[in-house]
C-alpha cells in the first residue's frame, strides 16, 4: 500500500495535508483499498464547522457506506465537487483527489496524528 | 471460534481474493472488483464458492411426511431430480431458515441450507423427528459446490462434460455425470436470476472442477466472482436473503414468498396455523421495492418515514450495478405499501425522498 511523506495519518486511513494555515483531508491507499469501487460521496458544505472526530463526510462503495471523520477541528474552505460526479477518483488517485479543504482551529492537534513512518508501522502491526 | 476453509481457500489466495469472515468461512468478498463480478454474471459468466452451504440428508420411509410437516411448500409435488425452495418455520410463522429440497428418490432428499443457520436447522430438525422413520446426516463437510452463474454458463460447461446439458431444465438436476473427468452433481439452479448451474462433488474434486472451469471459460469472459457480487446479484434478481427479507421476525408472507407457502396443503406443517391467520387477517406489514428519487445510497437497516411517522426499515439495498440506481427492499406497514407512493429513507438522518416500485427491479 502505497504511504506519501510529509502528510499526516490518522487510525481511520485517512491523511491531513498541510498548507500554511490550511490543510486538505482525503484517504489513505489502503482506506480505498478496503472499501473496493467508491459509488458515493458525500460532502459538507463549505463553512461549516466541525471538531476533531465529528462527521464531515461520507463514502460509500457498493458493499458499505463508511464516515470520513474531521482529523483535527476546522473549517470548511472548499469540497471536491469532482467527487460527486466521479467518486472512483478516490480508488484511482487517493492521495490526488483530497475531500474537503479546511482552515485549522488548533494545528497543535496535529501532534496528536501520525507520521508517515508512523502510519506505515500502524498497517504493519496493528492490520 | 476460528473461521473455517472451504477446499477452495487457496485458489481464493492465489487468485487474489480479499477475503473475509463470513458465517464463520473465510470467504471472498471480491477478487478484481465487485462491479466487474457482477457485470460479468449479467453479461457473461461468473463463478463462486459456495461450499460453505449446509447440507442436511434426510432419508427413510417417512421422509417425505417428515418433510411435509417440516416444509411450508409442497414437498409431494416434486419428482425424482428435481428441486424446490421452501422454508422451515416456527410455530409462530418467523422463519428458522429458507432453502433448497433436492429430491433424489422416494426415501432420499437433500437439503442445501444458509452456512450460518446449519447447525441451528440440524437441531430444529432433529427437535421435531418424532416418530418419524427418517435418519438425518449433517454431510455439509463432504460437499465441494460451485455456482457458475450467467448466461454462456451452459457454453462453458459443456466443454467439461459429454452430457447434454441443455436436457437439464430450471430446477432439475443430475447426479453422478463426469465434469472435468470428475464425478459432479449438476442442478440448474442459482442464487443471480441468470441461467446457471450449482455443481457439487468431493471436497478433493472440487478444486479441478474450479480451476478447469475458468480455464475453459476465459474467453467467454467468466471470472471468478465473490460474496459482494453474489448479494448485488441476488438482491436485483428479488431472491431474499436469510436475516434480512425474511428472520425469525419476518415471516415468509410479510417477505412476499407465499408462492412457497402452501396454505392449501394437505399436510399440517409446523407453522401453517399462526401463517393461514396472518393471511387471512391480511398483512399489517409487507416487503416492497423502492426507488430513491434524492441522492444518497440505502442501507439495511435505515429506517422508513412517512409525513414524520416511521412505518419501517430497510431490507437490503444497493446502487444497482445493472440499473445503475438507489433501490432498496423496505419491509413497512401495508397501508403505506401502495405502488407509486412517496416515502423517506433516513440516511444519516435526513430524510431522502423515495418512490415505491415494483420489486421485480430487472423486469424491463
Amino acid at each position: 500500500m502505497k504511504v506519501l511523506k510529509d502528510l499526516y495519518y490518522t487510525k481511520d486511513h485517512e491523511w491531513v495535508k498541510v498548507d500554511g494555515d490550511e490543510g486538505y483531508i482525503g484517504l489513505t491507499d489502503y482506506a480505498q483499498d478496503q472499501l473496493g469501487d467508491i459509488v458515493y460521496v458525500e460532502l459538507p458544505e463549505v463553512d461549516d464547522e466541525f471538531e476533531k472526530d465529528e462527521v464531515v463526510s461520507a463514502v460509500e462503495s457498493v458493499k458499505a457506506a463508511s464516515d470520513v471523520y474531521m482529523p483535527v477541528s476546522g473549517k470548511i474552505l472548499e469540497v471536491n465537487e469532482a467527487l460527486l460526479d466521479e467518486p472512483a477518483l478516490l480508488n484511482e488517485d487517493p492521495y490526488k483527489n483530497w475531500i474537503v479543504k479546511f482552515e485549522f482551529a488548533d494545528k497543535s492537534q496535529l501532534d496528536e496524528l501520525m507520521t508517515s513512518e508512523e502510519y506505515e508501522k500502524y498497517l504493519e502491526e496493528e492490520v | 471460534m476460528v473461521a473455517k476453509k472451504t477446499p477452495l481457500y487457496d485458489e481464493h489466495v492465489k487468485l487474489g481474493g480479499k477475503i473475509v469472515d463470513y458465517a464463520g468461512w473465510f470467504l471472498p468478498v471480491q477478487y478484481e472488483g465487485l462491479i466487474k463480478e457482477h457485470e460479468a454474471v449479467r453479461n457473461d459468466a461468473g463463478l463462486f464458492d459456495v461450499s460453505h452451504m449446509g447440507q442436511i440428508m434426510v432419508k427413510g420411509k417417512d421422509a417425505l411426511d417428515f418433510l411435509q410437516y417440516l416444509l411450508t411448500n409442497d414437498i409431494s409435488k416434486m419428482t425424482d431430480n428435481q428441486t424446490m425452495y421452501a422454508l422451515l418455520c416456527y410455530p409462530d410463522g418467523g422463519v428458522v431458515d429458507d432453502l433448497l429440497v433436492y429430491k433424489y428418490g422416494p426415501e432420499e432428499y437433500l437439503l442445501v441450507v444458509n452456512a450460518a443457520n446449519t447447525e441451528k436447522d440440524f437441531k430444529w430438525m432433529i427437535d421435531n423427528k418424532k416418530d418419524f422413520n427418517i435418519i438425518l446426516e449433517n454431510i455439509s463437510d463432504q460437499i465441494g459446490l460451485v455456482a457458475l452463474q450467467g448466461p454462456k454458463a451452459e457454453k462453458i460447461l459443456q466443454k467439461l462434460t459429454d452430457y447434454d446439458l441443455s436436457s437439464i431444465k430450471p430446477f432439475h438436476f443430475k447426479r453422478d455425470i463426469e465434469v472435468a473427468g470428475v464425478s459432479c452433481k449438476v442442478s440448474r439452479t442459482g442464487y443471480t436470476g441468470e441461467d446457471g448451474f450449482e455443481i457439487y462433488s468431493s471436497p478433493e474434486d472440487i478444486v479441478t472442477v474450479w480451476n478447469k472451469l475458468l480455464e475453459v471459460g476465459k474467453e467467454d469472459g467468466l471470472k471468478p466472482a465473490g460474496l459482494g457480487a453474489r448479494d448485488t446479484l441476488r438482491f436485483e434478481a428479488t431472491m431474499p436473503l436469510y436475516g434480512q427479507e425474511i428472520s425469525e421476525d419476518v415471516t415468509p408472507l410479510e417477505g412476499g414468498l407465499k408462492f412457497a407457502v402452501k396454505l392449501d396443503k394437505e399436510a399440517d406443517f409446523i407453522g401453517k396455523e399462526a401463517l393461514k391467520k396472518q393471511w387471512e387477517e391480511g398483512l399489517k406489514r409487507k416487503i416492497v421495492g423502492f426507488e430513491l428519487l434524492g441522492r444518497g445510497i440505502p442501507r439495511e437497516g435505515y429506517e422508513v418515514y412517512k409525513d414524520g411517522k416511521k412505518i419501517g426499515y430497510v431490507t437490503t439495498g444497493y446502487l444497482s450495478p445493472t440499473l445503475k440506481k438507489n433501490i432498496g427492499n423496505a419491509l413497512i406497514d401495508s397501508s403505506e405499501a401502495d405502488l407509486g407512493n412517496e416515502i423517506d429513507i433516513m440516511i444519516r438522518n435526513k430524510p431522502v425522498k423515495a418512490k415505491i416500485i415494483s420489486r421485480r427491479f430487472l423486469k424491463k
